[in-house]
């Protein structure tokens, strides 16, 4: 019987079991990876089905540890928001994964695609936890699991890169996120996921919130608001499919959807509204918005262009959570989609470039455009949708957002949006222009790009296109999370 | 329990308290004639099960019957020694036991590796001798009793950890270091004892106890809490009277460092726990003086300076031997907060460390039995050459840093939360800022074993793959596997350290 608690179950399983198989087949590589595609293929199908029953909130217990701590998963939009978009995309990125990784002939294979099943499974737990332990647990498998991936390479770049890369998560996550999550259980005796939020049901006091609310905006060091994100940047050095899906959507994803979470279900909008911590800590992500973008214009190498690029964004989605009025944390949900296709194009685009010319810096990308055309305008749409312009997926996280500001008396922080978009349009729309308009430096590529590695981002391209018009039945399907009825009434009016 | 309470014949286990001590001594004796190693380890292994068993049967008693307690050769208490065992040191029994056990399976492959040939059954001897004063200190209910047991324990830790000698002289400085300061420790108790003998003519925990409440406390009293908590405080390598640890751990031999480890600085903090609750109490002016302004202060000290000596040390054990002392800190700590979810929390954690401490000693065991390595540096590429020992390693060293999925998460959990219902904040930072130093200390491990290559051999072809021992494997495979299992199943463990703290609370 296909239930909504199996299904809960298979969303861990299918990863897990595509693991072992990746693992046991690694001899054939052809079996190995049919046995990624289709446990990618069965995960986003299970996903699609509990996207349709989160409504319902279907819940499942893990384990029982001890009297009063449990690991349970319970469903609820948000979290299936988050889920579709990590399963929708290991697909597209595991076809694009075979062609990145043949194509630059990587060492061992087979290591790198169990890494990555668990990690995925790490992702689906981190969206289907029903309370803060059980996130946490997550947390700490996606961060241990992704650290071969980051160090894939082996050589002494890869080590300094990964080690900066776990010392960061792991120390944030220990050091700030693991106290945060003790004192909630202290003080409200469970930590589990309620609406309205289980602090302010509780009748933890605006002070006491806010300084839980700072351990939790460092201590998720995934969403990598400034100063914690320096692990990003170094997570560059891992192969680009792991950069594509793990840190432009799992991993980072996991960090800001952890955020949103957190900010929903364990404070409620209200309490962070009245914590005194929330407004500079909303300053704090508009600063991280604006400065990284200006960093990110400094970098030649693409890759890290990207990274910086990718802190600058997640911050829309801290900064959401932070204004805690209703279109503010939508449009942060929002973001976290929109992003995520959008980044995955880049990213992708990025590694076909590498794969074609060997080539990872923006000065030497002259003219490449005329060669592969498809790729390049793909790497466009991405741009265009992180930039915000229509009809791209990308605006309407920053329209709501911007609503949002203005709603909860932040005015002042538009100007950072819009500064923000303004440098998006200085540091990633050179890479089209010197790509399509530029002499090109050779009369023609040395090698031509595998189909596997220039297919995955126009489908990602067309998907931001898509999205675009999807807002309406994404919005109706968000909105109740945030709204009470009659804002929820409003806001269809 | 109830299977348990009857996995003995009744007249056995009626006499069980005693036959825990008495088989191990008599069968130290045994094992002394013994004309060949392995024989006197076939001797000490079914030491080491019979005592398991009887632990096991100890629990039973206790969970269904109550409090046991035994009059050694019929003299009834005061005048005579009684066994007692309650809530509190059933743990400590369990541990002594069945670690005890896990270490003897793992002893034959390491002895034969690191004893002359000569030398292994005394070696075996002495070790069983250990074994019977750790047991003896757990289980007897007579504060001078305590002083023999402890001091049978220590003379003969210091003959074991002396054997070490065979692979590294350093371990003869080693243990005369931790000989002339075990035994001013002893003396330090033994003199405390006299001071309490003095105030209430008795020797007899529960009398003395009961004597004091009756009469109060006064300087004489004063006077033996400070000498007993000195003895036992270095007994149990309680900041800064660790200074003999470090050294004796690194230099014993693996079986011992593992053995010890996991049990006998457990059992003096148990010691500690049962004069200051049981004997003194925890509601006289100048014990709960002490809980804050000594006990927490060595212990947050102890987890700040020790974790940042282990971030600095080159040898593999002398790193974890400072852990250790940073791990009693947390115990201590525990005991600080001096309630009873504080008391039950540093219990939870003194189980749970030798579930660590113990797979990861014998892992570094491993290592020095199939390459030699004990410094941290010489560790590299372990993880392709031995991985079994290196998963075991990660598993336990990842427990020790505290990651979830691992008992060192849930011993972290209930200290946090036993500090907060203190209202301790800053032992809530101490205790983060230290699981960070033992991130960087246990990565400075994984690092060398898993990112670094192995040392190429002459011929320029690296090491094959060189499986340990499956005695070797086995224990140490339990041991790790059980630092899962009692994450996703806390249940007993936790049950336990809270009726320990419950015992001596006087809780429900």
């Amino acid at each position: 019987m296909w239930t909504p608690e199996l299904s809960l179950a298979l969303a861990l399983a299918i990863p897990a079991i595509g693991g072992v198989a990746v693992a046991l087949l690694g001899k054939h590589p052809n079996l190995r990876e049919a046995a990624t595609l289709v446990s990618a293929v069965l995960l986003a199908l299970n996903v699609a089905y509990l996207v349709e029953i989160a409504p319902g909130h279907p819940t499942l217990e893990l384990a029982n540890l001890a009297p009063g701590l449990h690991l349970v998963f319970r469903l609820e939009p948000l979290g299936a928001m988050f889920a579709a978009v990590a399963s929708g995309l290991w697909i597209v990125n595991s076809l694009y994964s075979i062609g990145y990784m043949r194509g630059n002939n990587e060492k061992n294979q087979t290591r790198f695609y169990v890494c990555f099943c668990i990690a995925i499974g790490a992702a689906m737990g981190v969206a289907l936890s029903g309370n803060l332990l059980t996130m946490f647990l997550f947390y700490e498998v996606l961060t241990l699991s992704t650290y071969p991936l980051v160090t894939h390479k082996g050589d002494e770049n890869a080590k300094r890169g990964g080690k900066i890369y776990l010392s960061i998560l792991l120390g944030t996550s220990i050091g700030l996120l693991l106290p945060a999550v003790i004192a909630t259980h202290f003080l409200a005796g469970s930590t589990d996921f309620v609406a309205g939020g289980l602090l302010a049901i509780n009748g933890v006091t605006p002070m006491v919130a806010s300084v839980l609310l700072i351990l939790f905006a460092f201590g998720i060091g995934k969403a990598a608001l400034m100063p914690v994100h320096p692990w990003l940047p170094n997570a560059m050095v891992a192969p680009t499919p792991v950069s594509a899906l793990l840190h432009a959507v799992a991993v980072v994803k996991a960090g800001v959807f952890a955020m949103l979470k957190v900010g929903t279900y364990i404070f409620g909008p209200e309490l962070i509204a009245a914590a005194p911590a929330s407004d500079a800590l909303a300053w704090i992500a508009a600063i991280s918005i604006v400065l990284a973008s200006i960093v990110a214009m400094t970098k030649d190498n693409l890759k890290a262009r990207l990274a910086f690029s990718t802190v600058s964004q997640l911050s829309y989605v801290t900064l959401g959570v932070m204004l805690a009025s209703p279109l503010a944390m939508l449009g942060g949900a929002l973001q976290i989609v929109m992003h995520a296709w959008g980044k995955i194009t880049l990213f992708m685009s990025a590694g076909a470039i590498y794969t074609a010319t060997k080539k990872s810096e923006i000065s030497e990308m002259a003219g490449l455009g005329r060669y592969m055309p498809w790729l390049f305008i793909a790497y466009t749409v991405g741009a265009l949708s992180i930039i915000g312009l229509p009809p791209l997926g990308g605006t309407w996280p920053k329209l709501f957002l911007m609503q949002g500001a203005w709603d909860s008396g932040h005015g002042l922080l538009i100007v950072a949006l819009v500064a923000s978009s303004i440098l998006n349009v200085a540091y990633l729309l050179p890479i089209s222009a010197r790509g399509f308009f530029a002499a090109p430096e050779e009369a023609k590529l040395k090698k031509k790009p595998p189909m596997l590695v220039i297919l995955p981002p126009v489908i990602t391209a067309t998907g931001v296109l898509v999205l675009f018009f999807l807002i309406g039945p994404l919005r109706d399907y968000l909105a109740p999370v945030f709204m009470s009825s009659s804002l929820a009434a409003e806001a269809a009016s | 329990m109830d299977m348990l309470a009857s996995l003995l014949p009744a007249g056995v286990a009626v006499h069980a308290p005693a036959l825990i001590v008495v088989i191990p001594l008599i069968m130290a004796a045994v094992a002394a004639f013994m004309p060949k190693g392995l024989w006197a380890w076939g001797v000490t292994l079914v030491t080491a099960i019979a005592v398991a068993i009887l632990s096991l049967n100890i629990l039973g008693q206790v969970s269904t019957g109550g409090v046991i307690s035994y009059a050694m050769g019929g003299w009834a208490p005061p005048a005579g020694i009684e066994l007692r065992v309650d809530m509190l040191n059933v743990p400590l029994l369990l541990l002594v036991g069945i670690v005890g056990l896990l270490c003897v399976i793992y002893a034959l492959p390491s002895v034969a590796d690191e004893i002359a040939k000569k030398q292994q059954s005394l070696f075996y001897s002495a070790f069983l001798v250990c074994f019977a004063g750790l047991l003896g200190v757990t289980i007897t209910g007579d504060a001078f009793n305590v002083f023999v047991f402890l001091e049978i324990s220590s003379i003969s830790t210091y003959t074991i950890i002396a054997m070490g000698a065979g692979k590294d002289r350093r371990a003869l400085t080693a243990s005369y270091n931790y000989l002339v300061l075990g035994t001013i420790g002893a003396t330090f108790f033994v003199i405390g004892v006299g001071f309490l003998y003095m105030a209430t003519g008795t020797l007899n925990i529960a009398d003395m106890a009961a004597v004091l409440e009756e009469t109060g406390h006064n300087r004489v009293t004063e006077a033996a809490f400070a000498f007993i908590v000195v003895g036992l405080g270095l007994k149990a390598a309680m900041f800064p009277l660790h200074v003999w640890l470090p050294n004796a751990y690194a230099f014993a031999p693996n079986f011992v460092t593992a053995f010890l480890a996991s049990t006998a600085t457990k059992v003096a903090f148990y010691a500690l726990v049962r004069f200051v609750f049981s004997v003194f109490h925890p509601e006289v002016a100048f014990v709960s003086m002490s809980f804050t302004w000594l006990f927490a202060v060595v212990g947050v000290v102890a987890m700040m300076v020790a974790s940042v000596q282990a971030v600095f040390q080159t040898d593999a054990r002398r790193l974890l031997a400072y852990s250790s002392v940073a791990q009693v800190g947390y115990m201590m700590l525990g005991l600080g907060m001096g309630t009873a979810a504080g008391l039950s929390a540093g219990m939870l954690h003194l189980m749970n460390h030798a579930l660590m401490k113990g797979a990861l000693f014998m892992a570094l065991g491993a290592f020095a039995l199939n390459f030699g390595v004990r410094r941290v540096k010489d560790l590299a590429g372990l993880g392709q050459t031995m991985p079994a020992s290196s998963a075991a390693f990660t598993v336990a060293g990842l427990s020790l840093v505290g990651v979830p999925l691992t008992v060192g998460f849930t011993s972290k959990w209930y200290l946090v939360t036993a500090a907060l219902e203190r209202g301790w904040w800053w032992a809530v930072a101490a205790l983060m800022i230290s699981s960070l130093l033992a991130l960087a200390y246990v990565a400075r491990l994984l690092a060398a074993i898993w990112m670094e290559n192995p040392p190429a051999s002459r011929g320029g072809t690296p090491p094959a793959r060189r499986l340990a021992p499956w005695m070797v494997l086995a224990p140490m495979s339990v041991l790790a596997v059980a630092n899962i299992y009692f994450f996703f199943h806390a249940d007993p463990l936790v049950g336990l350290a809270r009726a320990a703290a419950n015992a001596v609370m006087g809780g429900n």
